[in-house]
This record gives structure tokens, C-alpha cells and sequence, in this order.
């Protein structure tokens, strides 16, 4: 187990490096250069090339690479070339940002979630199991970025309940930080319902349809108590897999769900970044949120071992 | 008398009345519908998509403008019925493309196994351990952004889990009389993939197919939002959503039509695929 552990860290790894030359190359075969880029349309030949100079681009590609490599391994995430601030305090901010947007998604979608599932398993074929499919369905069928303009035009625009754009720190004040992840939070949750509440509903049926459940029932239990207490224990764990799944998924829905609430995240700062092809930050943008989705991938793959025993990692397969 | 009754045949039992899945009707009609606009769309469209009426800016929905009009007086209707083709080009050609890669794949890994499986599903599992968004969105920010390369970046990208689904179907087939059969016949390897194990690995699919082109129809909606895919003035539907977002609060109609548009194609497809489960594959029903 451990052994397995390490070797997929490793792999992370690899896909890292792999990612940052990914990044570095591409870059490099621009039609357009960053300098001209951060000059303007007005800048001269000799301004762009004394600029590269100063931003070392004017090196080998290799060179530069080595360069940008070892840094990292310092801790040292470079400049970015169009704020000329170091990347490292504006990446953690927006990670801190993504991150809270992020938990909370996933504390909401894995409680509305798994309570649509079990309400769907216990009146299966009935009318809330019908609702539950149905806005499972909807929210799957446009892209998130539509529900948030749906939410900024009703509870926005219309009613005036929540802000619609940015974000506020405790600084602000308590409930002005939570008012600004409401409609985000809801947005990403309506993508991520469905799967969730779909996977619960499907275990909670075929547990509560086992022998174990009947006797829960025959030795008197009330209703409430085998549904909760021995039931939904059992159907657990696969929704928790799922969930870890749906935590990369996460990560594109972030990038476009912060573009339309103009929410500070590692999404805008990665948009920002690609359209300025700012190397340093979208190196940096692009690495943090690759290791995520490694990390949780990693994570859903360990969470499946542990909900069913039959799969041990790292022994023979099959 | 009795021998008579023996030998007459035996009477025709009753034909079971196959009932049709009914999200396969309502899918399946959806589809048809889209399909048809898609195909008239520059004939029915009442203007042409990129006419500015300069006069009757961000009016509402009316008789002359079915939808209303957008900030520069183009009719956000005629607009709709161009931009379900983009809708249904890209989700086609990315899935084509992504059946293209996988399906071979997935059939000689499934056929072969052993060390051309274990190197196969390797490099896909290479894939894999990218954030696809990532790599699209790199591919399409370093390039001239243009609908056949999100086509074809969302495509390649979807290759893995097709390669995969081909595979565990083709497994499970291997163990089949006809397969072995057909290899006791001494068939050749394209002859095998293609005549023996395809025709059989076409129903799941065609399932997995209806899931590609949702899919590839909301990234690609979710990349011309961001910038990255089909660029103004198209009258691609994403391209519209992202548009109309400054004027949402005087024209939402410019941002919300396309938006139902893009619910109702998606939603037609995905019960349309579901529908074909049902049909073609009763073992899978009531899973997913």
C-alpha cells in the first residue's frame, strides 16, 4: 500500500515536470512575444530586444528552463512578466480564494447531494424521486457558466440579495465574505449534483433492499433510524469515491465559474495569464492546479480501495 | 387428433408488443427537430446572422425579432438557428475524432492483450493524469483559436475513456464461441477487430457516443465563454451567453436563449442516448 502510495506521488511528479515543459514550450512557440506584448503595439525593435534582455529571454530555451527550474526548487516562483510582482504572494492568494470557494462547493454538494440521493432511494418511483432526477438533469444540461448568469440576473440583478461579482475577506465582515460565495458555491453546485445524488440514490436502493436492512426492520427499528443509522452508513463510501472524483471535475468548472463572478481566484489568474502569456504565472497557475486534480485523483483512487476491499493496490492485477 | 396437434405448429405466440423507451421518443424527436433547423437554418433564419439593424438595438422579443436583438441590432433568433450548426459540428467531429483514436485502440488492446493492452492503456493513462481543461485551454491560447481545433483538442482528449469503454467490451467478448471460432478459422487481425468484434461493440458505443457529444458541446461552450474558442462574430452559442453578460440586465433575452437552446440540444442527446441504452442494451438499464 505504501509502496503504491510512493509510486503514484512519482507519478504526479512526472506529470508535473511534464506539464511545466508543456507550459514553457508552448510559450515559446508563439507567433506573438511577450514583449511585444507587454510594450504595445507602439514599441520599437530595440525596446522589445533591450526588454528581453532584461527578462532574460533573449536566452537559450534551455538555459531558461534550468533557470526557471532550480528557482522552483528554492521556492522561488519567478516574476510575472506583465505585473512585475513576484508570482509567489498573488498565486497563494488566489489559492487561499479558490480553495474556499472550492470546500465549500464540496461541503454543500456532498450534503444537498447525498440527501437528494437518499430521498430519491426512499421514495423510489415516486413523485420526489422524479424531482430529483429531473433538477439532476437540468443542472447538467448547460454549461455552469449559464447558471451563474441565470443567478446573477434573478437574485442580482432583480432582487438585489447577493453581490454578483468579486470577492470579501473576513476583513469585510462575516456575513459579507459568505454573501459573495453564495452564488458562486450554488453555480458549481448545480453542475455537481447529479452525479452525486444519482450514486447515492443507486447504493442507498441496493442496500436498502438487502437482508441486513430487512432485519434492521423486523427487529423493530423505527424507519428513520434504519435509514439513516444502518442504510445510509453502507451506501456511503461509494458516494464519498464519487466525490473525490467530481474534485477535478471541480477544478474546470472553477475556472469558468470565477470568470463570470469575477471572483480573485487561481481560474481568473490563469485566464489572465494565458491571454497575456504571462510565462511565470501561468507556469505557476497551471502547476498548482494540475497537482490538485493529481492529488485528487490520487485521492478518489485510494478512497476506492478502501470502499471496496476486493481491490488491493499494488499487488498483481486481476 | 392428438398426432395432428403435434405436428401442426405450434400457433404463433402473441407479439409482444415491444414498447419504445420513452426518453427514446422524446430524445429522438428533439434530435430530429434540431437536426432538420440545423440542416435550413440559413433558409428559415429570418436574417441573416450578422445583419445589424442599427435602429432597433437590444429590443425585446417581438414578432419581427422572434428572440430580440442583440447590442448591434442582429436578430438573436436567426442567430440561434446558425449557431446550433457550430453546436452540432463541433460535438460530432470531437467524438468522431475521439472514436477514431479509441475505438481502434481499445479494440487490439482488448484483442491482443498482454503487452500491446499493458502499453496501450498506459500511455492513455498518461493522458489521463492531465486536467484535460488545462490542456485544451493551452493548446487553444498558444494557437489562432478556430472551431475545428476545440474540435479536434476536445477529441483527442476524449480518446482514453472511449479506448477504455472498447477495451472492457472487447474483453469480455474474447471469451466468446464466435471469436474463437473465427481465429480457429485463422482470420487476420483487421478482419478480427473489424468484422468480429466491432459490429458487436457498437451498442455501448453508441451510449458512450451521446455522452462524448454532450460533453463536447458544453466544454466547447465553456471555452468560447472564456475566449478561447470560436471568435466573434460568429453566432456560436457560447460566443452569445458571454456577449449578452454586459447587457443582462436590459437584454437578458441575448444571453438566455442561447443558453436554453444549449439545455434543450443536450438535454434531446442525453435522452436520446439513454433511450438507446434501453433498447439495445437491456443489461445495462437503471445503471449510471
Amino acid at each position: 500500500m505504501a509502496i503504491y502510495v510512493l509510486r503514484r506521488l512519482g507519478a504526479v511528479f512526472a506529470t508535473l515536470a511534464v506539464m511545466s515543459l508543456l507550459v514553457f514550450l508552448s510559450t515559446h512557440a508563439l507567433p506573438s512575444n511577450t514583449a511585444a506584448l507587454i510594450l504595445g503595439q507602439y514599441s520599437t525593435p530595440e525596446t522589445r530586444a533591450a526588454l528581453e534582455h532584461r527578462l532574460g529571454l533573449d536566452l537559450p530555451l534551455t538555459v531558461q528552463y534550468w533557470r526557471w527550474a532550480s528557482a522552483l526548487f528554492q521556492g522561488d516562483l519567478g516574476a510575472s512578466l506583465v505585473m512585475e510582482r513576484p508570482v509567489a504572494p498573488m498565486l497563494w492568494d488566489a489559492f487561499g480564494r479558490s480553495a474556499l470557494l472550492a470546500g465549500c462547493t464540496m461541503a454543500v454538494v456532498s450534503t444537498v447531494g447525498i440527501a437528494m440521493g437518499i430521498v430519491a432511494a426512499v421514495w423510489r418511483g415516486r413523485w420526489p424521486d422524479h424531482g430529483v432526477s429531473v433538477f439532476a438533469y437540468l443542472g447538467i444540461s448547460v454549461p455552469e457558466f449559464y447558471w451563474g448568469l441565470v443567478l446573477i440576473l434573478v437574485f442580482g440583478s432583480t432582487f438585489h440579495i447577493f453581490p454578483t461579482s468579486g470577492a470579501a475577506t473576513l476583513a469585510d465582515g462575516f456575513g459579507t465574505m459568505v454573501a459573495h460565495l453564495v452564488l458562486p458555491v450554488v453555480t458549481l453546485t448545480l453542475t455537481l449534483l447529479a452525479h452525486v445524488s444519482r450514486l447515492t440514490r443507486s447504493s442507498m436502493v441496493e442496500v436498502l433492499d438487502s437482508m441486513y436492512v430487512r432485519v434492521a426492520r423486523a427487529r423493530g427499528f423505527p424507519e428513520r433510524v434504519v435509514i439513516l443509522r444502518h442504510a445510509l452508513r453502507n451506501a456511503l463510501l461509494p458516494a464519498i469515491t464519487i466525490l473525490a472524483q467530481d474534485f477535478g471535475f471541480l477544478i474546470g468548472g472553477i475556472v469558468a465559474v470565477e470568470a463570470v463572478f469575477a471572483y480573485p481566484g487561481l481560474g481568473r489568474l490563469l485566464i489572465f495569464s494565458l491571454e497575456r502569456q504571462d510565462l511565470p504565472l501561468m507556469q505557476a497557475a497551471i502547476l498548482v492546479l494540475t497537482a490538485v486534480y493529481c492529488l485528487a485523483n490520487l485521492g478518489a483512487d485510494l478512497l476506492y480501495g478502501v470502499a471496496n476491499p476486493r481491490i488491493r493496490y499494488g499487488g498483481s492485477v486481476e | 387428433m392428438s398426432d395432428a396437434a403435434i405436428i401442426a405448429p405450434a400457433a404463433p405466440a402473441p407479439r409482444r408488443r415491444r414498447h419504445l423507451p420513452w426518453p427514446l421518443l422524446v430524445g429522438g424527436a428533439i434530435v430530429l427537430v434540431l437536426l432538420v433547423t440545423a440542416a435550413l437554418a440559413q433558409a428559415i433564419a429570418p436574417y441573416p446572422f450578422d445583419q445589424m439593424h442599427i435602429r432597433d438595438r437590444l429590443t425585446g422579443p417581438s414578432l419581427r425579432f422572434l428572440a430580440g436583438t442583440d447590442e448591434y441590432g442582429r436578430d438573436v433568433f436567426s442567430r440561434l438557428l446558425i449557431g446550433s450548426q457550430l453546436s452540432l459540428v463541433l460535438g460530432v467531429s470531437a467524438t468522431l475524432i475521439s472514436l477514431g483514436i479509441g475505438v481502434p485502440l481499445g479494440l487490439l488492446a482488448g484483442y491482443r492483450r498482454g503487452m500491446t493492452d499493458e502499453l496501450i492503456m498506459r500511455v492513455l493513462d498518461v493522458l489521463l493524469a492531465f486536467p484535460p481543461i488545462m490542456l485544451v485551454l493551452l493548446i487553444l491560447a498558444i494557437t489562432p483559436p478556430s472551431l475545428m481545433k476545440t474540435a479536434i483538442a476536445i477529441g483527442v482528449l476524449s480518446a482514453p475513456p472511449i479506448a477504455r469503454v472498447t477495451r472492457s467490451v472487447a474483453l469480455d467478448l474474447m471469451s466468446q464461441e464466435f471469436v474463437e471460432a473465427a481465429r480457429a478459422r485463422g482470420e487476420r487481425l483487421p478482419y478480427m477487430l473489424a468484422r468480429e468484434l466491432l459490429p458487436n461493440v457498437w451498442p455501448v458505443l453508441i451510449v458512450e457516443a451521446s455522452l462524448r457529444i454532450v460533453f463536447a458541446i458544453l466544454l466547447g461552450a465553456v471555452l468560447s465563454f472564456l475566449g478561447f474558442g470560436v471568435q466573434p462574430p460568429e453566432a456560436d452559442w457560447g460566443l452569445m451567453i458571454s456577449n449578452g453578460r454586459a447587457f443582462v440586465d436590459e437584454a437578458p433575452w441575448i444571453s438566455l436563449a442561447p443558453g436554453l437552446a444549449m439545455a434543450l440540444t443536450v438535454i434531446g442527446i442525453s435522452l436520446l442516448g439513454d433511450g438507446l441504452r434501453d433498447l439495445l442494451d437491456p443489461k445495462l438499464r437503471g445503471r449510471r
